[in-house]
């Protein structure tokens, strides 16, 4: 039975709503050249604050560890602990010093060095000469390379007694099954007790050229300057050669449940399957019509069902994820352990009938208005315009993506989602995780509670 | 941890009359309007802050501000459950609302021509919450959902829970700020009604406005929504000073875990406590000392170094409405004992009341502190949280441009001070998490620690 979606609304803050003057907001003026080596830069000039935001993307992530699971994420991590002539505390030291932030982490697409440094000197240039040796020459010591392993298996602990984590991981395992997005970045207690140093100076050989890399660059920088600054980050990085393209995600081929025992008060639930790619041509209805279903907060139809209508979690949303390759599209949320079916069930259903029925026109133009409306916010600082450039760059997307985003927002009709989430979203096929104490546990935690509902 | 110091972020001397700036205006009802104008985007953050949170509760009641919160996008008299945020979101707006110890506040970030819409909702709902009996049962439940999310299941905030609850003999500062589970079991809306009368009023409140504005428009318009709103008389809140602590304490917190954890607090001061003014400014430099980044002692001497650590964290803040504590905490090491990575932790306290920090340690942490203040500048809502947080704990927003020159100020000599009369231990309390099997069995009830009952 599908809820009645038609909610009450206010006639006088309609009439606003309906008055607001879709402005068209242009996207911050992009420029983009290749380095000497072969590496892609994209610029954008933000003159008024005395700030440099880097950030290189590099095709290097845990979809390239093939059997070594962790491989792309402890390389990442070693980056830091020694480049060149200078040792971790070095490294940390010269960073600080001058006030700049300096950081790599690796996800299932890409590694990213990212740094901040004023573009007064000396602390540009030093933050600059030390990113760069960071990028291409890591020490990859045999001490500090064991320091951070060790440190690695006591967060993989950590991981497994958080019933949220543990739930993450496994929803990725039962979508991607045999694909590379399977595993976990940070790789298992077998995987990463077994690597070895020489498996990481292989990755970083092969992965970290230039031509594997995007260098997304926002600051109070002249084009020359930053042509310079360009060429400084990649100068020591061979132009080598871009990896292969991932293979394709496969589709579930049944339901897949996959319930997990934890000694939790709360029973996680996440239900998911492969979703879209980056540069999907279902990619606005699918990111509009999710906006609706689960992505807008406070205002989603899961979250009414779930939180508003009945109490049931504190949060609960939905999100595809879009990556190289078809990334997860997913539904979470947690609630006590007597109520997870019913919990389960509602979710379920408010996908079936978004599904079915898909979005009332009402709630198409409110997430439009939502969407568009808020589009200044999104890029409104050097922090989200180096991280939008970052994607641009690394998925190849193109240069007018945040100029043309309002107008192909607009664009999507109702029924262009109902179409698009038949035909790529299958209630039937999903993978379910469900994270909590047994069946037999739930039920004599109730009997020992019933003088004390809850 | 993170220090306060990278939360709140300090000014530079050379930056100082670029960061100021800041328009205030008292309306006669009382509400206190902020306006710093940031014309780098053509956007705006709204946020109102009340001088409420879970530092002002008694026991019995404690979490009920934090429930109010939740309840505050549950109906006015002119808005429906849930209308405030759509309307927020049919404006293009984010919005979020949290609760602290000290405060609660509210915010919309918004494109600048939208401010008004923030306004006129966000006065609606300062004096005429309709707190439906029906909502508040499913938001009770919601909250609850929070906290087993938050903290019955992480065995880490458990014990900082406990930890707290441990240290604090009087301080409100006990109160975990999303309420103890027994009293959120026999809250009542008619609690809430009474709670949301004493505190919500414009004169118990700071209406902050960062972004592409003027603030003369600001201003009347501030003037149109919330001039009219009716004052109340706003309650002193009792001093609940905390007795002087005799001795170390020691707890340890049983959960499902598979690491152990430890936190060590030294009862301590904060800005406007009648101490010496330099003290909490000391202390504040001390913690970033020890954890102000990866070059700082903990990171160099007990992760890289000794390798005890696993990670270690300090984390002090001197601009809080009632003293707090200074506080370390840490994982140890693959291999090390917490007890190890207890004596290494006391060796380090042992250091800053010994010897005299480096000049050149502190010199790192100005230029971080001064370029840190920089980078705020990139966030129309950081320079609205440092306003509002400022002035809702009771040191006032102009503090913002002054502190920098504070913590400048600070000598190796006062630091040395501050760690000889603070970091003793019989003023110390220590917590330890002591795993228990993560055997998917829930524990019996009542062993998951002193205070907290599961359900």
């Amino acid at each position: 039975m599908c809820a009645d979606r038609v909610r009450f609304f206010s006639a006088v803050w309609a009439l606003i709503a309906l008055a607001f003057v879709q402005a068209a907001w242009a996207g911050p003026k992009i420029e983009s050249w290749e380095t000497t080596k072969g590496a892609r830069v994209l610029f954008v000039a933000v003159p008024d604050l005395p700030i440099l935001d880097v950030q290189v993307v590099l095709d290097a992530g845990s979809a390239r560890d093939g059997e070594r699971s962790g491989l792309a994420s402890l390389t990442a991590a070693m980056l830091t602990q020694g480049a060149g002539d200078w040792d971790a505390d070095a490294v940390a030291e010269r960073i600080e010093s001058v006030g700049a932030q300096l950081s790599v982490d690796a996800g299932r697409d890409s590694a990213t060095l990212s740094l901040r440094t004023l573009t007064q000197q000396p602390a540009m240039d030093e933050t600059l000469e030390t990113a760069a040796k960071v990028l291409s020459a890591p020490r990859l010591g045999e001490a500090d390379f064991e320091r951070v392993r060790q440190n690695r298996l006591v967060a993989l602990r950590q991981d497994e007694q958080d019933p949220g984590t543990v739930a993450a991981k496994a929803i990725y395992r039962e979508i991607f099954g045999k694909h590379p997005y399977a595993a976990d970045p940070a790789g298992t207690q077998e995987t990463v007790a077994a690597m070895r140093r020489e498996d990481l100076a292989e990755f970083h050989r092969r992965y970290y050229v230039a031509s594997n890399a995007v260098v997304a660059i926002v600051g109070a920088l002249s084009r020359e300057q930053t042509r310079e600054v360009a060429e400084r980050l990649t100068a020591g990085l061979p132009t080598g050669e871009r990896p292969p393209a991932l293979p394709p995600v496969p589709d579930l081929s049944s339901q897949l449940l996959e319930p997990l025992a934890f000694p939790s008060s709360q029973t996680h639930i996440f239900a998911g399957q492969p979703g879209m790619r980056r540069r999907d041509p279902d990619y606005f209805p699918l990111y509009v019509g999710n906006h609706i279903l689960g992505g807008s907060g406070l205002v989603s139809l899961l979250n009414e069902e779930v939180r508003e209508k009945r109490g049931l979690s504190y949060s609960v949303y939905s999100y595809f994820l879009p990556m190289s390759e078809r990334g997860p599209f997913l539904m979470g949320l947690q609630t006590k352990n007597d109520q997870a079916d019913e919990a389960r069930e509602v979710m379920m259903e408010t996908l079936r009938c978004f599904r079915d029925e898909g979005p009332t026109e009402k709630e198409l133009a409110a997430a439009i208005k939502n969407i568009t409306g808020g589009f200044p916010l999104r890029i409104a600082s050097n922090s989200q315009i180096v991280r939008y450039l970052a994607v641009i760059g690394f998925y190849g997307l193109p240069l007018d993506y945040l100029d043309r985003f309002n107008e192909r927002v607009s664009a999507v009709t109702a029924e262009q989602i109902r179409d698009a989430f038949r035909r790529r979203v299958d209630p039937d096929r999903l993978a379910t995780v469900i994270v909590g104490p047994t069946q037999e546990r739930v039920a004599d935690e109730r009997k020992e509670t019933t003088d004390e509902s809850d | 941890m993170k220090s306060i110091l990278i939360l709140l972020g300090l000014l530079t001397v050379q930056l100082a009359s670029a960061a100021t700036g800041v328009h205030e205006k008292v309306l006669d009802n009382g509400l206190k309007v902020l306006v710093k104008p940031d014309h780098r985007a053509p956007i705006v953050t709204s946020q109102v802050w009340y001088k409420v949170g879970s530092s002002y509760e008694q026991g019995g009641s404690t979490g009920i501000s934090h429930v109010l919160e939740h309840m505050m996008f549950k109906g006015t008299e002119k808005l429906a459950p849930g209308e405030f945020s759509r309307i927020i979101a049919e404006n293009g707006g984010d919005e979020n609302a949290f609760t602290g110890r000290d405060y609660t506040a509210y915010y919309q970030n918004l494109a600048k021509d939208r401010l008004e819409v923030a306004f006129e909702l966000e006065a609606e709902r300062m004096r005429n919450l309709s707190l439906p009996e029906a909502e508040f049962h499913k938001e009770l439940a919601v909250v609850k959902e929070e906290r087993r999310l938050r903290t019955e299941d992480d065995p880490e905030s458990l014990t900082f829970e406990e930890f707290n609850a441990a240290a604090y003999e009087a301080s409100p500062y006990r109160i975990p700020v999303i309420g103890w589970p027994g009293d959120l079991r026999q809250m009542k809306a008619d609690d809430l009604r009474r709670w949301y009368r004493t505190w919500y009023a414009p004169n118990n409140a700071t209406l902050v406005v960062v972004g592409d504005v003027d603030p003369e428009a600001v201003f009347a318009l501030a003037e149109k929504h919330f001039g009219p709103l009716e004052p109340e008389s706003i309650p002193q809140p009792k001093r609940r000073s905390e007795p002087v602590q005799r001795g170390e304490k020691q707890i340890l917190v049983k959960a499902p875990a598979n690491e152990p954890y430890l936190i060590l607090g030294y009862k301590a001061t904060a800005l406007g406590q009648g101490e010496k003014e330099w003290e909490p400014y000391a202390l504040e430099m001390l913690a970033s000392v020890l954890d102000g980044g990866s070059s700082a002692r903990f990171s160099r001497d007990l992760v890289r170094g000794s390798r005890v650590a696993a990670s270690a964290g300090a984390d002090y803040s001197a601009f809080t409405r009632l003293p707090g504590m200074f506080l370390i905490d840490g994982n140890p090491a693959k291999g090390r004992s917490v007890e190890e990575l207890e004596q290494a932790l006391r060796a380090q306290v042992e250091r800053v009341r010994k010897e005299p920090v480096d000049a050149s340690e502190l010199e790192r942490i100005r230029t971080q502190l001064i370029a840190a203040k920089v980078y705020e500048l990139d966030s129309v809502y950081y320079q609205a949280m440092q306003l509002g947080s400022l002035e809702t704990v009771g040191l006032g927003w102009p503090l913002a441009d002054q502190y920098v020159k504070h913590l400048s100020r600070v000598t190796p000599e006062q630091i040395q001070a501050v760690a000889r009369k603070y970091l003793t231990t019989d003023n110390l309390t220590v917590a330890r998490l002591d795993p228990q099997p993560m055997d998917g069995r829930l524990p019996l009830p009542g062993a998951a620690g002193g205070h907290t009952s599961v359900r």
